[in-house]
């Protein structure tokens, strides 16, 4: 098996505050992965390192057999980045970005516009070859910029927050353009806060939290270490959900609802050894259901996340406990 | 073979500011306008409560290069932060290029934008009745004089675009730019001024720049003295705010972009 990114060990703070913590990566040649994590979890941090965009303190990396600290432009000339934001010269046409990357990626003047011209058309883009791309559609933008880190057809492409601010439609659009990237052969590293993101594009998902990778895998086998069925049991009245809450170990939990949601295996017997427990414990469940975890589910018991915790209304002092104890958990699997 | 590389990436860069500051029709709008309006006030408003020896349009020519140079380095800082905080030069940097080549760029397309205003300027000058007394020699010391002062100061608009952070913060460089040369000898000799500012007129960069010109057009400067020594003091400034502004921009470039 081959790797097109190694990395081990990446450190990197900004102002003694730690960003990366520690971090291992690899990305097998011609695979997706998937960079997930909420906000400030360091995700284009490390995409921004590995692109040669800024140093870590500590750590090494290999990026399509070059050293990333010895040989920066060696990997240079193996990747192309796609920021957060849309890299592309608003003032410029479509044709005119795509012909002046081109040849700062050495194509004369000739091959320049040739490849312009079939990138445009591959992408969509011919008729608005000669409008600038201050008046495309975010959809557009992105498969301009898509377009321009096609040039040179690099081994490796990262993509930071690709859909990032698009609507649903064009964000399905850019989706399709890159599974044609990677059914040619193209290796991606993409970072996303979107699960569904993670789910429809990446062989693999690693999860990036507070500057560490927490968890990682394939979206099914993420899903799977949830178990096969998620059991949502909803209480009549606050006390006998804080009571539930004391004893049981959540995916999540909402306060308002009074619900709470728990993996299992799915099966009759475990459910209905449960639903005993509950009712020994004088905090009988009110209603139950259950559905098929999903990677939100997977995300949610992974990061140490504050939203979508306990946010009881009239919990009073309880709250504190039943929050920290639902943060001790992530914590757990971390390790 | 690196080398044809650097030219090439510079001529790509240079034309992509060009085109920029093409597209940009309220700024070339205003860059074009302002030698015109500017040349009008000043010798028609202004020009009648003028005592000097002369015509105040001999007088005035070179101040008004420099205050339309100053506005052009104004437009360079902001063209210069307004790419830093786009993706694209992240993008740039990712290349296997040099990604200061964006500077060269912006200092090259600055250049030319100021060097089409100085012309202007010169232009509507000779039509209000400029007449200056320099032969072909003169005029090719003052075109030097007027490159070097450009290049000086484009390289510090480079410099103060990175180092402003944002766009609104590069803007008021143009404001202190269009404002210094007021207090310099440019528009009036240093003599009517309050000896408190004279001092302070006397000493600064604009002066030597202005006198210079003035006294290679002109014949003579307003501050009495030899044209050769105004030029040495204006080449030693350029060359001073040059070497400091290029070493800045070198070195906010790469540790503005790798954070």
């Amino acid at each position: 098996m081959s790797y097109t990114v190694e990395a081990t060990g990446i450190c990197k703070s900004f102002s003694g505050h730690p960003v990366l913590d520690h971090v291992d990566l690899t990305v097998e040649t011609g695979s997706v992965l998937a960079l997930l994590g909420p906000n400030g979890a360091g995700k284009t941090t490390m995409v921004r390192i590995l692109a040669t965009l800024m140093r870590p303190d500590a750590g090494t990396a290999t990026i399509a057999g070059h050293d990333l600290l010895t040989d920066p432009v060696g990997v240079k000339e193996s990747i192309s980045l796609t920021g957060q934001y849309a890299a592309v010269d608003e003032k410029l046409t479509g044709r005119e970005n795509l012909e002046m990357m081109a040849q700062l990626l050495r194509l004369s003047r000739m091959a320049a516009r040739a490849r312009a011209s079939e990138l445009l058309a591959e992408f969509d883009l011919a008729d608005a070859a000669a409008r600038r791309a201050a008046k495309y559609s975010g959809g557009m933008r992105r498969r301009l910029d898509l377009a321009i880190s096609m040039i040179a057809r690099p081994p490796l492409v990262f993509l930071d927050e690709p859909t990032t601010g698009l609507d649903p439609r064009s964000r399905e659009q850019t989706w399709s353009t890159v599974r044609r990237l990677v059914d040619e052969g193209v290796t991606v590293l993409l970072t996303t806060q979107y699960l569904e993101e993670a789910d429809q594009l990446a062989d693999t998902v690693a999860v990036l939290d507070h500057g560490r990778v927490v968890a990682r895998g394939t979206p099914d086998e993420l899903k799977a270490r949830l178990g096969a069925e998620v059991v949502r049991l909803q209480f009549a009245d606050q006390a006998a959900y804080e009571r539930a809450l004391a004893g049981l170990d959540p995916v999540r939990a909402d306060g308002q609802l009074r619900t709470i949601d728990v993996a299992t295996e799915g099966s009759a017997g475990e459910i209905f050894h449960l639903l005993g427990e509950l009712q020994e414990a004088g905090a009988p469940a009110h209603k139950v259901s259950t559905y098929r975890p999903s990677l939100d589910d997977v995300f949610l018991s992974v990061t140490d996340t504050d939203t979508d915790t306990v946010t009881g209304t009239d919990a009073g002092t309880n709250t504190d406990d039943a929050a920290s104890a639902a943060h001790a958990e992530p914590k757990e699997m971390a390790r | 073979m690196s080398m044809t590389y650097a030219l090439t990436d510079s001529r790509v860069m240079v034309t992509r500011c060009v085109r920029r500051s093409l597209r940009d029709p309220e700024a070339f709008f205003t860059a074009l306008m302002l030698p015109v309006v500017l040349m009008l006030l000043f010798v028609y408003v202004f020009g009648g409560a003028f005592r000097g020896s002369g015509a105040y349009v001999d007088y005035v020519v070179p101040g008004l290069i420099v205050l339309c140079a100053g506005f052009g380095a104004g437009t360079t800082a902001v063209a210069v932060a307004t790419d830093m905080s786009n993706g694209i030069v992240d993008r740039f940097r990712s290349m296997p290029i040099s990604g200061s080549l964006v500077l060269v760029g912006h200092v090259v397309a600055s250049l030319a934008r100021n060097l089409v205003a100085t012309a202007l300027v010169i232009g509507v000058g000779l039509a209000v009745g400029w007449r200056p007394s320099a032969g072909p020699a003169g005029w090719v010391a003052a075109a030097a004089m007027i490159v070097f002062f450009v290049l000086a100061l484009s390289w510090l608009a480079a410099a103060v675009g990175l180092l402003a952070g944002s766009v609104e913060a590069a803007n008021s460089f143009t404001f202190v730019l269009m404002f210094l040369p007021y207090v310099s000898t440019a528009f009036v000799p240093a003599q009517t001024l309050p000896s408190w500012m004279r001092g302070f007129a006397e000493h600064q960069p604009f002066t030597p720049i202005v006198e210079t010109m003035r006294g290679l057009w002109m014949g003579t400067t307003s501050t009495g003295a030899a044209v050769g020594h105004e030029a040495w003091i204006a080449c030693a400034w350029c060359a001073g705010i040059l070497a400091v502004s290029f070493a800045a921009a070198s070195w906010l470039f790469h540790h503005r972009t790798a954070a």
